[in-house]
């Protein structure tokens, strides 16, 4: 028993080593992935897809689950296979899947694109990918799916944060929507909101430490005229309007209008919040305006109201752009099948058949009233924004730069460091990572 | 080791009769062949993906699917060491590890000291004590996570109703608050193990020593402190041991409850390493931050069995 052991140990050991000195000597990749990780071989587009989602704004799961059905009816040969997840561990999940091939078709954040194009994680698909398109979609829309002139994925629905607020609770302080077009003027409501005592705290964000802090600040960085990154790309968030933006949120904190609980929220928090009838006035995704009158989750059905994102001093009101898109892996080996899904579900067609959950990027949808009819409200204000939109670094190291901000943004709102202090070290953290 | 150099003396026999020695080999080709399923997933899911971390700390690698893999040497644990990030990481791990262990100990004792207690029906309340445990830990943190809400948590509802705070806080809002509030939920679900390895070293103590000590005319504090304290030390000593590696590889509460946040306020050194390796994608650094994390690991257990072997009736 002994001697089997110690002599499997040391065959163990001896292989061990072997294999690192076979890598190190011919400097051969470690991850065990080869060049060419596109199998073009079993290219019939048939078998079954598994999806990858995110469980959280747009699309709901019934949704997703009524397209797969109409999908599967006219494609018999390919059987789909949802999964979703929170959006927070898209991300990681993508990534660590990536090597298996777990996942055929991918859910894509408009900030990845860069990063998983440039590691080789999701498929190009400029060849399959029609030109007229290009035209035909929404310009905000397509960034989430482009990278450095390539396309690799198809957007899945243009996004962007809107302005949501109680109808009922402005109009007992007075308030018309004309007072909420600035955001001074919307400090000027809340304050009268909660003096009022209508509710503690009038105004909700998503401020935990997440990528929906980052969106948040987006939002109020392009009201006043900033931008993230300077002409060379860089990060450059300690600009005045930088600064400026950060303090204005802090300073929402200290003056008792923004919930302090915000730093632990995510969009979904600032949501329930609302349908609750604890926050007045909020910002978050076009789909916030289907829950808020949803009975099932909502106590203020009727009072939820929406309008394009108050214009800061600049005057400007960009919505930060959140669009969507599916890719498909790398490492999928039903190609085809991924892409007649893809090319299904992203159809003006099915995208129109959807309106309430998330806004389509083809123009023409648009211009429709059979289908604005349907979300006039959300249509109204959200076809204004998409006009202009703040986008985030679109770098391929964007998920460390990401964390450097959220960290500094925080140390800003504990008040753990000025604003100005906390934007410098937050772009000297994300430019030293290069 | 004495045994297997015994043996072969035993077994020598005069030549003619092998049967003694045929056994012995059979014996040991079953074991073997019992032992190989083991063996194989042993290596399958610790050895190798051990010696492979272990390889990937060595190499600079961007990317789940990377082809281009420099080698680095030791280029990417000295990129750890000399990182702030890496150090903020690993105070807070000590801070947790120190505080839940501690935490738990005491409160594992008040529970085994009740439990041990000659109640009705006694299998009731251990049976009770024992549910924090069978909670999943993801299950446990969500539920935390909704009593320490900022707006609907039943502590805030409990804490205003009885007057101690005025308005609702957000526990989790403040890194200290939240770190502690994470101890907290961590200690709750950890606790009844800690009570159940000291319920069994207090059940062993005899019943005799106590009566002495009565007779003695010893009051509790003195019971406790010379007699249960000292017969605990075994228990207590296990218990530490396993607890404070435990603690300090603490991943699923953190990524439940706060995902590291506020302001990285809760963000543990296993977290950091998930962080780095998953979500930056940098699979060489996250590597060797885990391998860190390892030889701490075997440092303190080794530290702990040396005092343990050293001086088995004294806590150190």
């Amino acid at each position: 028993m002994k001697i089997a052991f110690s002599r499997a140990r040391s065959a163990r050991v001896a292989t061990g080593l072997a294999a690192a000195a076979a890598l190190t000597l011919t400097g051969c990749s470690v991850t065990g992935a080869s060049t060419s990780t596109s199998s073009t071989a079993q290219d019939d587009a048939t078998g079954t897809i598994n999806v990858l989602l995110m469980k959280q704004a747009g699309y709901s799961e019934t949704d997703v689950a009524t397209m797969i059905e109409q999908f599967q009816a006219d494609n018999p040969d390919i059987k789909v296979n949802p999964t979703f997840v929170s959006y927070e561990a898209l991300h990681d999940k993508i990534v660590t899947s990536a090597p298996a091939g777990t996942y055929d078709v991918v859910h894509l954040d408009v900030i990845w694109p860069a990063e998983f194009a440039s590691k080789g994680i999701i498929s190009d698909v400029t060849d399959r990918f029609p030109s007229e398109w290009k035209n035909d979609m929404l310009g905000g829309a397509l960034t989430s799916a482009e990278y450095q002139g390539k396309y690799y994925g198809v957007p899945w629905g243009p996004s962007t944060k809107l302005f949501f607020y109680n109808k009922d609770m402005i109009a007992q302080v007075g308030a018309t929507a004309d007072d909420l077009k600035t955001w001074d003027g919307v400090l000027a409501v809340a304050k009268k909101i909660k003096d009022a005592g209508i509710v503690q705290y009038p105004l909700a964000w998503s401020w935990s430490q997440a990528e929906a802090l980052v969106c948040d600040y987006a939002q109020i960085l392009g009201a006043f005229g900033g931008t993230f990154t300077d002409d060379s790309g860089k990060l450059a968030v300690n600009s005045p309007a930088g600064v400026e933006a950060l303090t204005w949120m802090k300073k929402t904190i200290d003056d008792g209008l923004t919930d302090p609980g915000s730093l632990t929220f995510l969009e979904d928090d600032t949501d329930k919040s609302m349908a609750a009838g604890k926050t007045a006035m909020e910002i978050n995704w076009e789909s916030t305006f289907r829950d808020l009158n949803d009975p099932s989750i909502s106590q203020i059905v009727g009072q939820g109201a929406v309008a394009v994102t108050p214009a800061g001093p600049s005057g400007a009101n960009p919505g930060v752009n959140g669009s969507m898109a599916l890719a498909i892996s790398s490492t999928s080996k039903h190609q085809a099948a991924a892409w007649k899904f893809i090319e299904y579900v992203t159809s003006e067609a099915v995208q129109e058949q959807f309106v309430t959950s998330n806004m389509t990027n083809w123009k023409a949808s648009y211009a429709k009233p059979e289908v604005t009819k349907n979300n006039p409200e959300v249509f109204a204000a959200a076809g204004k924004e998409y006009d202009s939109m703040i986008l985030r670094p679109p770098v391929a190291n964007y998920n460390s730069v990401s964390q450097a901000l959220q960290l500094e943004l925080q140390n800003a709102l504990l008040g753990k460091k000025t604003p100005q202090q906390a934007m410098d070290d937050a772009v000297k953290a994300a430019n030293s990572q290069g | 080791m004495t045994v297997a150099s015994a043996k072969p003396s035993r077994t020598f026999t005069p030549a003619g009769s092998g049967r003694p020695r045929k056994r012995r080999d059979t014996q040991q080709r079953l074991a073997f062949w019992l032992l190989l399923p083991a063996g194989v997933a042993v290596f399958g899911v610790i050895v190798y993906p051990i010696l492979r971390t272990l390889l990937i700390s060595f190499f600079e690698v961007n990317s789940a699917l990377a082809t281009v893999t420099p080698f680095v040497g030791l280029q990417n644990y000295a990129h750890v060491l000399s990182s702030s990030g890496f150090w903020g990481a690993m105070g807070r791990t000590v801070y947790f590890t120190l505080v839940s262990t501690a935490l738990e100990l005491v409160l594992g004792l008040v529970v085994a000291g009740l439990l041990n207690a000659k109640l009705k029906a006694r299998w009731v309340f251990r049976a009770i004590v024992v549910i924090p445990w069978a909670i999943p830990t993801i299950v446990n943190a969500a539920m935390w996570k909704g009593i320490l809400n900022a707006q609907y948590g039943a502590l805030n509802a409990l804490l205003t109703q009885l007057g101690v705070i005025d308005q609702y806080q957000a526990w989790l809002g403040d890194p200290t608050t939240a770190l502690n509030m994470v101890i907290l939920a961590d200690a709750w679900k950890t606790t009844p193990v800690v009570a159940f390895f000291l319920l069994a070293g207090l059940n062993s103590i005899p019943e005799e020593l106590y009566d002495a000590a009565k007779i003695d005319r010893a009051g509790w504090p003195r019971i406790f402190r010379s007699i249960v304290l000292p017969m605990l030390v075994p228990s207590i000593s296990i218990v530490l041991v396993l607890r404070t590696i435990e603690a300090f590889k603490v991943f699923d509460i953190i990524y439940a409850m706060t995902r590291g946040g506020p302001v990285n306020g809760t963000q543990t050194v296993a977290y950091y390493a998930y962080m780095t390796a998953f979500s930056d994608q940098n699979f060489g650094l996250g590597s060797a931050l885990a391998f860190i994390i390892v030889l701490v690991i075997l440092a303190l257990t080794a530290f702990y069995l040396r005092l343990l072997r050293r001086s088995e009736m004294s806590l150190l």
